[in-house]
């Protein structure tokens, strides 16, 4: 149960993978202008994440290590094309908005990490738990980045849900504020990275916090003083 | 007589960074009364809303950084980037974009690397930047000069312009901007760029009101000020001529090669050198001491590479001024500058 429990750790907080490893930066910047985006290419990578764990834990004993990288590509590769296949089919317009980026999940390193450093050398029931802890953890940083920018950018939340979650979804739309001018920045690159480092720093303080609250406090030390001069 | 054996450094200067930066500060003060005089009071309500914020956010983080802020406030570097700052924004510019920007100056460009002497690129021209490519149409609507406005405006128009976006007979800053056949007249830059772009010649697009032999009215004046200005800092040694005056020989060699290929695309050097913020950019905003080149030959390169990019920004670019781009652009290309011009030590010989 503990291996559950430190895999989840290490998933979502110790060792994210946008926030610490900083893998995958190249689809979290760039798709990251509205929640609804990042949601949609979180939940893909996870699935590819759970998809391609349990497949190279289960062939770990039977591939030849020299070709290992190749191999575990193409199935990276495969549920890749799995994933994109269906969001063409349920989600046409995300899979609209978000274009080249499924594809290139395929050279996301963070699924070829995870599936290298751990799926190939653990049993499939923990590999398949890292790939969902993993994938959930990126996929929060996706969120929050994607939220913090549509906010910032367009004074919307949740706008195009429907995209994801059918017409219902419509009515979802939060708009926090409008306004003629636009903060363009936050939705252009720029943005992304600035976000990107603030989430970051803040994830360094709250590590600094809990790190302080965890050890004890030092205590006033009783200094003992010898004496060193011959007495005179 | 006694020999006093001083440790380097032997420079006598009394000189401190608050002095420094409040000299800059006087000696923007010609330029600064010219823009008054052309554009109207706008640009002195920029200057108090962006000092104001610069300040306030300096000792905000400073405090939350645990430093001693009252030092840090007393010299003056919080104060010259948000005048520089607001001498760049239109005048009429709403006042929550004004805040902004001097906030992203100091929080984000200057704190966030470290404080005074850390930051890698110029605070204003980042803050600069971050309005111009956030708020397009806001920070390029410049009014026409005053003398060839259809509806004067004074101090109390100019404020409530800037906090409600209307004046007090009710027009609006769009309003404002219309000439009297109704079209909007744009900054010179600007006027040339699209007039080019809509198939006209350069000394078609000058004939325009706004344009007196051969550069924009008021711009001229606004940009000469600088210069006598940056003399004067340059007199008082606050900057070596390196910067100003390779950046101004760029300008001037870049735009006359354009203009000799094709005088009816590109505009002449004249132009270029006395429109935007060329002045204002060679003499106080390239020559800051933290993010400009350190050698006296990365200076020149550097000065060099400005005056370049600012010509080829402003006739290939998509916004009309292109001052604060190039500085920016040539910011981050310092440490390469500073790590190739390394001045050979006395007494070693030249790398080969």
């Amino acid at each position: 149960m503990s291996e559950y429990h430190e895999l989840s750790w290490q998933g979502l907080w110790k060792n994210n993978a946008a926030l610490v490893q900083l893998l995958g930066l190249c689809p979290l910047l760039a798709v990251t202008g509205s929640f609804v985006n990042g949601l949609g290419l979180g939940l893909a990578t996870t699935l590819v994440l759970i998809g391609s764990n349990t497949v190279v834990s289960l062939v770990r004993n039977l591939v030849p290590r020299e070709i290992r990288i190749p191999i575990f590509v193409m199935i990276i590769a495969a549920f890749v094309t799995i994933v994109q296949l269906l969001m063409n089919a349920f989600t046409y317009n995300l899979y609209l908005a978000l274009g080249i980026f499924i594809p290139l999940i395929v050279t996301n390193c963070a699924i070829i990490g995870r599936a290298e450093a751990y799926a190939s050398k653990n049993p499939v029931g923990f590999a398949a738990f890292d790939g969902l802890m993993m994938g959930v953890g990126f996929s929060l940083v996706l969120v929050t980045l994607g939220g913090m920018r549509e906010i910032l950018g367009n004074g919307t939340l949740f706008d195009g849900m429907e995209f994801l979650l059918g017409d219902w979804a419509r009515s979802m739309t939060l708009t926090l504020f409008e306004t003629d001018n636009k903060f363009l920045l936050a939705i252009l690159p720029p943005g992304a990275f600035i976000g990107l480092g603030l989430l970051i720093a803040l994830k360094n303080i709250l590590d600094r916090r809990l790190e302080t609250l965890g050890a004890p406090r030092p205590t006033d030390k009783q200094v003992q003083r010898a004496r060193v001069t011959a007495e005179s | 007589m006694s020999l006093r054996i001083a440790s380097s450094p032997h420079q006598h200067s009394k000189r401190n960074t608050g002095s420094l930066m409040r000299l800059v500060c006087y000696c923007t003060l010609p330029g600064f009364a010219a823009q008054l005089w052309f554009f109207g009071w706008g640009t002195l309500f920029q200057f108090i809303i962006a000092v104001a914020v610069a300040l306030g956010t300096e000792a905000a983080i400073l405090e939350l950084r645990k430093k001693d802020f009252e030092k840090a406030l007393s010299d003056c570097s919080a104060l010259l980037t948000a005048l520089l700052l607001a001498l760049c924004l239109p005048p009429l510019t709403p006042w929550w974009i004004t805040a902004l920007g001097a906030f992203f100056a100091i929080g984000i460009a200057k704190q966030l690397y470290g404080g005074l002497g850390h930051n890698l690129f110029n605070p204003a021209m980042v803050a600069y930047v971050i309005l111009l490519v956030s708020f397009p149409v806001a920070m390029t609507s410049w009014l026409p000069p005053q003398q060839l406005m259809q509806q004067g405006y004074g101090l109390l128009d100019s404020l409530s312009l800037i906090f409600t976006g209307y004046s007090n007979e009710g027009y609006s800053l769009n309003q404002l901007r219309s000439g009297a056949d109704g079209f909007t007249m744009a900054t010179p830059l600007d006027s040339v760029k699209t007039d080019i772009d809509l198939g006209l010649t350069v000394e078609e697009a000058m004939a325009k009101p706004q344009f007196h032999e051969g550069t924009g009215v008021g711009w001229f004046w606004i940009n000469l000020a600088y210069l006598a200005g940056g003399l004067v800092l340059l007199k008082a040694k606050v900057i070596n001529w390196h910067i100003p005056l390779s950046m101004l020989l760029a300008v001037s060699v870049t735009a006359g090669f354009l203009h000799l290929m094709s005088p009816d695309l590109y505009a002449s050097p004249w132009f270029h050198l006395f429109s935007g913020g060329t002045m204002l950019g060679a003499f106080f905003i390239a020559t800051d001491p933290v993010s400009a080149s350190t050698t006296n030959l990365g200076r020149l390169i550097f000065g060099a590479s400005i005056g370049f990019w600012v010509v080829i920004i402003r006739t290939y670019g998509g916004y009309p001024d292109a001052v604060a781009f190039a500085v920016v652009l040539m910011n981050m290309s310092v440490p390469l500058i500073d790590y190739y011009t390394r001045p050979r030590t006395y007494g070693h010989k030249a790398r080969r």
